[in-house]
């Protein structure tokens, strides 16, 4: 049933007995022309548009576990595409414009509310830096606004400004950023999807990839071979497993990373800030709670927990940017693995098996990418062409030197 | 977690920075560079990884489980070849 | 309800009344209360309203598992929201205000949304609100914003102090129950270090709650004697109002211990909290368990609760928790409720699930004159602020009872949250109709209610065998166990989830989630428990679901026909209950919030007048005004035109230093530098350039060779400590049979430069005979090692990052302060003037020196006009990697300087190179401005970028574009050294 005005009242006086289930629980069939491995936002994402947008035939999403269990539901909602790099601030801006007509696309409310994203800056040189960026941004169309320390204190008046260790400065401020209700993404795009006709199966693990003479042909998995034309891998941490199925390795670690959210209250912030002098961000949910996180814990890990100094490392930047948190209290906190890249960008490209395609290393960023992740790695699948604005996202670029390293760390997964 | 220091015992992990997979061998060949920087296995499970005990300032090879982060043996990477 | 303090009976000191105020009326209660049972003693039954759908909602449990009874405690900035008033130690003076309601908690305005409640299902805002698609973030999301929330934070600067502290033990009790204060007994008594942590302020657990006996007396005694034997013994360590919140790595716990009772205002200088590190070598969870709800029409109104916490109030606060108790149970315990109840004089009818029961139950019942009926179950209730009257319903009959209070029971389910932790999920045990824990973080063990066998007598053997194991592990003696008669508490008893009735039965009441919320989510497909949970926000409450989950996944295992076992369960995370931010970042807010590094020349800096700069950790000095300077720029101005005529000081402390030793020294900096440093002859400096071993520049420095084995070399302030790290990694990995030492001396040595054309007489001055600085003697780059003083080794490198005749002095930083002054003395006559990182900066420009802005980790030395430093003759790191095509490629940008075409006109850091006559467009940038200054000796703005073909075209114009300060000014490229390009100026 399409939900609109109409069908909510119909249910309100039906006692919410009209509905039916979001999406199908379908059996594998034995064949799909294209199956795509990882039922989190970026799998599904993917189904939804080669669905809508290319005709490729049958499509199946295969997830291990339920439908949006891995990091589309334990993010901090943040979405924004105030990057720098070419490579990366055109493709993530395709993702922000992605976003911006989602609910109308997927008829799913995702509470996609552009309450703007503010990175403060505590030094001249972090300043010059976003200065760089910011006009990268524009130069892409994108926009942003710098701040001074003035209007800083303006928008956010009680952060710590007067008795700081590292004051602000300024701040970087892209308007259109914000959040999104991360679990409806999943929801609302496996929605879109199955009504299109893509087959969503939940519990049914990939076991091994089946290749013949360099050309894959389908996947084993828990639930019985399932024969493919083209796998999409779509894995986030999972993926360097993957890529061992089909013989490779990946410029890819796997690491941990915490989320926080606090007990509901009522509105204290309106808008997304991240500290510039420690690993801090935070935004409030519309539910109340303040959602916020920090650093990767900074060693290899497929555990979906962290550990106690990371915490401590968290609030201790929570507490000295915004005073006011020291009687907030922590209700919960988790751990995603993210499939962090080797410069910090992702990778949307074919593999060297033909007909098998990788979307991986999104780092702590994927959450944002959600919407054009999927855009640009299905026109890679219909096409086997990258889509312009991901034309640079390529496996290659680690053997030729063209990274899109935005920290400027090299190639140490936990400094990205 | 708990990491312990041939030389110091068993320290918590604040004393140490992690630097990453201690598998790879810093190639002769040139050919072999590119992958050694940037390709790693990235096991499920237990793993060989390089940590710096700020304190003592030792490069350890640890052997740590990505999944259940425990801890196994753990050799100062000066001695990693003599010990495997 | 009509609670109200009992003539006798609990454990309150009712010689010590406290007076306290809610919703500003003035209440009185006793020490040893909680805030919920003082509440309850003055009759108070409407403390809160539901997040949803505002109904009115009073005490549900006497614990953490409270879902309801969320109060705000103090006022100003020490306004705390969200706190479980069960939980709340009573104080005098204790302010505490319903929160979620307008404009009073009796009549809150929004509790029209409970007429609403057929459109506000589960999720019914995912399938809404789209329309128009402008009006999201314009209307209805500010409306539900301002709906939503708990509580109301001050967003003040909280004024309190917290502390953090380590502590490490052979074994960490969790929960001081019967079971774990029997392990701590034995443990304690064999010579293992214990430490018992208690979450609430009193120890004893359901001790305090009961009515047990342990060996021949109440259990009071048996407690009173085991806390005291356990505080007399050294290596016992007892922790009430210390939550442990989390299990991490390697048997470390994060506990959180509240050192005054919530709302109480410490005294000065003292913490509010402290966050304990705990290590243990095992621990012993005894949390005990928490009972469970039954699901009924009307279950959520004031004067309903837990049985458990109907005896609570009654036998360890002495408060009754009605004047008409009914008991709806599937489970013996019930009727220990009701025996409690009567015994303390009030009327309680039992309505009993279960069609028979023992038949003791039946005639103790007659013995109390309890009225019983079997087989009932209740299908409604009354009362519009608190309950009036239950509806029940048997098989043959429905009859309406007036009561003012509801005590339910439905079985318990084991406190297994710090369990799931490391991920293990819990499994369903069919017999016992619990889940229970099944794999356990390493070094966990469990004992009492926790393993799913809720009788006292197991409380007490788990425990002590479970303590006397761990006592025996660490290599103690533990004495075996001796039986203790104790009370046998009923056992029996059947699961009921969800009773069928009209109306609204609730099973998460702190979120409003209905039976008829979990059908939906059913009947839409969100059946697996993550998709359930995250739905109908089933347990996202403060109370994390402590009383709902179990419920909600049975009514969904009801609907999907299966078993519990087969829908699973989601799995806790921490903490267990929610911890202040402010504890768990202790020290580390405001000016402390990380440590400030100071030179050991710093004071002296201050009293010049110096304004300082965070360097990272460090603190430097930025500029020094003198009086009558009214802009930054006319400071910086005046040094570095000082330093270019005269003399000036500049504290370079700050720079990394590392000794570099050994007979393999030579050959190890040839490897780390992509430059050749073993020809460098001993008494020489040599600037030097150090890659990663991706090829890109990681630092810059000098490398001084003071003996033919003896090497000091320098890194920027900012990679120091990466730098060090990268060096003992290249050595103790790649090279280790190298015969190479080093050791960072950063702090060792107060360094600083004097420079300018009177360095060398100002310095010769100072120096006396100490040290020839003739150009014959210390040339440009000699590096020297001379007394100072008798005692007070120094060293003296001709090195200028200014571009003038330059030296860096260091001494041994226990010097700096007087070698400072003593260089100051002297300077009077010269006019030395103190310069700070900006005049610093502007010389390094008009120098064209790179520095951190071109130093970003992007930058190749090719790209910084570095190229010819890397050597060809060896191997470096970084060497092969920089040969990469992308790396060589012609269009990278690459460094030149730059000035406006308008000596008047801005120009910024930060700022793209586009071409003239084309669109501001991703496609026309050129590259991008790395650093400005303004250039006294140039008279207007100079900058370095890094500009596509950028030396090939020196003498062209472009645009540097800022948008973002609207800016779009024309500049000319220019040779990146703006000062004396010949370098003549070094030699003075």
């Amino acid at each position: 049933m399409r939900y609109s005005l109409a069908s909510l009242l119909l249910n309100a006086v039906s006692g919410q007995s009209r509905w039916s289930p979001a999406w199908r629980s379908p059996e594998p069939a034995g064949h799909y022309d294209v199956v795509i491995v990882g039922g989190g936002g970026h799998g599904l994402a993917t189904a939804h548009y080669l669905a809508k947008h290319h005709n490729v035939g049958r499509i199946a999403v295969i997830e291990k576990g339920y439908v949006g269990s891995g990091n589309v539901g334990r993010n901090t909602t943040i979405i924004r595409s105030n990057y720098l790099l070419p490579g990366n601030t055109a493709f993530y801006e395709l993702s922000l414009k992605l976003w911006e007509g989602l609910e109308q696309d997927i008829n799913f409310n995702a509470m996609v509310s552009q309450r703007g994203v503010l990175n403060l800056c505590h030094t001249d040189a972090q300043r010059d830096a976003y200065v760089r960026r910011g006009n990268a941004m524009r130069l892409n169309g994108v926009d942003a606004e710098l701040l001074d320390a003035d209007q800083v204190r303006a928008f956010v008046p009680f952060f710590n400004f007067d008795n700081a260790r590292f004051p602000v400065k300024g701040g970087l401020l892209q308007k259109r950023g914000g959040t999104v209700r991360h679990d409806a993404v999943a929801w609302g795009y496996a929605r879109a999807a199955d009504r299109r006709g893509v087959d969503i199966i939940q519990h049914c693990e990939v076991t091994g990839l089946r290749i013949d003479k360099g050309v894959v042909t389908g996947v084993e998995t828990t639930k019985g071979f399932i024969g493919a034309g083209k796998v999409a891998l779509a894995g986030a941490g999972h993926s360097s497993r993957l890529a061992a199925m089909a013989g490779m390795r990946l410029p890819i670690e796997s690491h941990v990373l915490q989320a926080f959210v606090s007990e509901a209250l009522k509105p204290m912030i309106d808008t997304v800030v991240t500290f510039g002098a420690g690993h801090f961000y935070v935004s409030q949910s519309d539910k109340g709670g303040l959602v916020f996180g920090g650093d990767i814990d900074g060693y290899n890990s497929y555990a979906q927990r962290g550990n106690l100094p990371v915490v401590e490392d968290v609030m201790e930047s929570a507490m000295a940017l915004w005073p006011a948190l020291g009687r907030v209290r922590l209700l919960r906190s988790w751990g995603g693995v993210m499939d962090m890249s080797m410069d910090g960008s992702p990778i949307i490209d074919k593999m060297p098996v033909e007909n098998l395609y990788l979307n991986a290393g999104w780092c702590y960023g994927g959450f944002k990418a959600t919407p054009g992740s999927g855009f640009c790695f299905a026109h890679l699948i219909a096409n086997d062409q990258p889509h312009p604005v991901a034309d640079r996202l390529l496996l290659d670029r680690f053997t030729r030197g063209a990274l899109i390293d935005e920290k400027g760390v090299g190639a140490q997964p936990n400094l990205h | 977690m708990r990491l312990p220091c041939p030389y110091c015992g068993e320290r918590d992990s604040r004393e140490f920075t992690y630097r990453g997979d201690a598998g790879p061998t810093r190639p002769e060949a040139d050919e072999a560079m590119a992958d050694y920087v940037y390709l790693r296995d990235n096991p499920l499970g237990w793993h060989k990884e390089y940590w710096l005990h700020t304190v003592c300032r030792t490069w350890l090879v640890v052997e740590r489980n990505t999944v259940t982060h425990a801890v196994g043996t753990v050799v100062p990477a000066r001695n990693q070849r003599a010990a495997s | 309800m009509s609670g109200f303090r009992l003539a006798q009976g609990g454990i309150v000191e009712r010689s010590t009344v406290l007076g306290f105020s809610f919703d500003g009326q003035k209440l009185q209660g006793f020490k040893g209360d909680s805030l919920a049972s003082a509440l309850l003693a003055n009759g108070v039954g409407l403390v809160g309203r539901s997040f949803k759908y505002h109904r009115p909602r009073g005490l549900f449990g006497a614990g953490a598992e409270e879902p309801n009874a969320l109060v705000t405690l103090g006022s100003g900035d020490r306004t705390e929201p969200n706190i479980r008033a069960t939980t709340v130690e009573l104080s005098a003076q204790l302010q505490a205000t319903s929160q979620n309601r307008w404009p009073s908690l009796a009549f809150d305005v929004m509790g029209i949304n409970n007429l609403l409640s057929g459109v506000l299902a589960a999720g019914f805002y995912y399938k809404t609100f789209m329309w128009p698609a402008a009006l999201w973030e314009k209307l209805y999301e500010p409306l539900i914003r301002r709906a939503a929330g708990l509580g109301k934070a001050a967003n003040l600067p909280d004024p309190d102090r917290y502390e953090q502290g380590n502590l490490f033990c052979d074994l960490l009790v969790i929960g001081s129950g019967p079971a774990g204060l029997n392990a701590a007994l034995v443990a304690g008594r064999a010579g293992a270090r214990v430490i018992v942590c208690e979450d609430d302020f009193a120890f004893g657990g359901r001790l305090l709650s009961e009515q047990y006996e342990i060996g021949k007396a109440g259990a009071g005694q048996w407690l009173a004697a085991c806390l005291a034997e356990l505080e007399s013994l050294p290596n016992v360590r007892l922790m009430a109002r210390a939550t442990v919140f989390g299990v991490y790595d390697g048997g470390s716990y994060g506990v959180v211990q509240r050192l005054v009772p919530e709302g109480v205002v410490p005294e000065a200088f003292h913490a509010r909290q402290c966050l304990w590190r705990i290590v243990a070598r095992q621990s012993l969870l005894a949390s005990g368990a928490i009972e469970r709800p039954m699901v009924f029409a009307g279950n959520d109104r004031p004067g309903i609760m837990l049985g458990s916490a109907v005896r609570t109030y009654l036998n360890r606060y002495g408060v009754a928790a009605g004047k008409r108790l009914v008991v709806h149970t599937s489970h013996d315990e019930g009727w220990t409720t009701a025996f409690d109840a009567q015994a303390a004089g009030i009327e309680t009818c039992v309505v009993e699930t279960r069609d028979t029961v023992h038949a003791d139950l039946i005639a103790k019942a007659h013995r109390f004159a309890v009225r019983v009926v079997l087989g009932g179950r209740i299908i409604d209730t009354r009362g519009a602020q608190g309950l009036t009257r239950v509806t029940i319903a048997t098989d043959r009959y429905q009859e309406h009872i007036d009561c003012d209070g509801l005590a339910v029971s439905n079985g318990w389910n084991p406190t297994l949250h710090l369990t799931c932790h490391h991920n293990n999920k819990p499994v369903w045990d069919g017999p016992r109709a619990c889940f229970v824990p099944q794999h356990l973080p390493q070094g966990m063990r469990l004992a009492g209610a926790v393993t799913g066998d809720f009788s006292l007598k197991d409380a007490l053997s788990q425990g002590w065998q479970q303590g006397a194991a761990v006592a025996e592990d660490c290599g103690f003696k533990p004495a075996a166990f001796e039986a203790l008669s104790c009370s046998d508490d009923p056992q029996e008893g059947v699961s009921v989830w969800s009773v069928a009735g009209k109306g609204k039965a609730f099973i998460d009441l702190q979120h409003d989630v209905t039976s008829d919320d979990i059908v939906l989510a059913h009947r839409e497909g969100y059946r697996s428990v993550e998709h359930l949970k995250r739905y109908t926000t089933l347990g996202m409450g403060t109370d994390q679901g402590k009383t709902s989950n179990v419920t909600g996944l049975a009514v969904m295992a009801g609907l999907c026909g299966t078993g519990i076992a087969e829908v699973g369960t989601t799995v806790f995370r921490p903490p267990y209950t929610p911890v202040a931010i402010g504890a768990l970042a202790g020290a580390h807010r405001d000016r402390h919030f990380r440590p400030t590094r100071l030179s050991a020349a710093h004071q002296w800096a201050v009293e010049q007048g110096a304004v300082f700069v965070e360097t990272g950790l460090w603190l430097r000095t930025q500029y020094v005004p003198k009086s009558g300077e009214t802009h930054w720029r006319e400071t910086v101005d005046r040094e570095v035109l000082a330093v270019r005529a005269g003399v000036g000081l500049c504290d370079v402390s700050t720079l990394g230093k590392i000794e570099v030793q050994g007979r393999d020294a030579a050959a190890f900096l040839d490897f780390v530098y992509c430059n050749l440093i073993s020809t460098l002859p001993v008494g020489r400096t040599r600037y030097g350039l150090m890659l990663r071993e991706d090829g890109f520049v990681m630092d810059d420095g000098t490398v001084a060779r003071l003996g033919e084995q003896h090497f000091l070399i320098s890194t920027t302030t900012a990679q120091a400590v990466a730098v060090m790290n990268h060096l003992d990694f290249c050595h103790q990995v790649h090279h280790p049979a190298w015969d190479v030492r080093m050791v960072s001396v950063t702090e060792r040595w107060t360094q600083l430069a004097i420079a300018g054309p009177q360095s060398r007489a100002l310095l010769q001055r100072a120096l006396g005979q100490t040290i020839d600085l003739s150009d014959g003697a210390t040339p440009y780059l000699a590096c020297r090692n001379f007394m100072l003083a008798e005692g007070v080794p120094a060293r003296l490198f001709r090195v200028s990052f200014s571009g003038e005749l330059a030296y860096e002095l260091a001494v041994p930083a226990d010097y700096g302060d007087a070698v400072v002054r003593h260089l100051a003395q002297p300077g009077r006559e010269f006019g030395l003037t103190l310069y700070g990182t900006e005049a610093m900066g502007v010389m390094r420009i008009e120098k064209g020196h790179v520095a951190g802005n071109e130093l970003n980790g992007t930058t190749t030395a090719r790209d910084l006009g570095l190229e010819k430093m890397m050597s060809r003759k060896k191997d470096f790191i970084g060497r092969v990697m920089a040969q990469r095509p992308a790396l060589q490629a012609d269009d990278r940008p690459q460094l030149v300087g730059f000035k406006p075409v308008d000596p008047a006109a801005r120009m910024t850091a930060g700022a793209h190179f586009l071409p003239i006559g084309h669109p501001a467009t991703i496609g026309h940038d050129q590259g991008y401005m790395t650093s400005v200054a303004y250039s006294p000796h140039c008279g207007c703005l100079i900058g370095l970028g890094l500009l596509q073909h950028g030396p090939q075209r020196i003498g062209e114009r472009v645009r540097a574009y800022d948008a973002l300060r609207g800016l779009d000014t024309l500049v000319e490229i220019v040779s990146p050294v703006f000062v004396d390009p010949k370098g003549e100026r070094l030699h003075g």
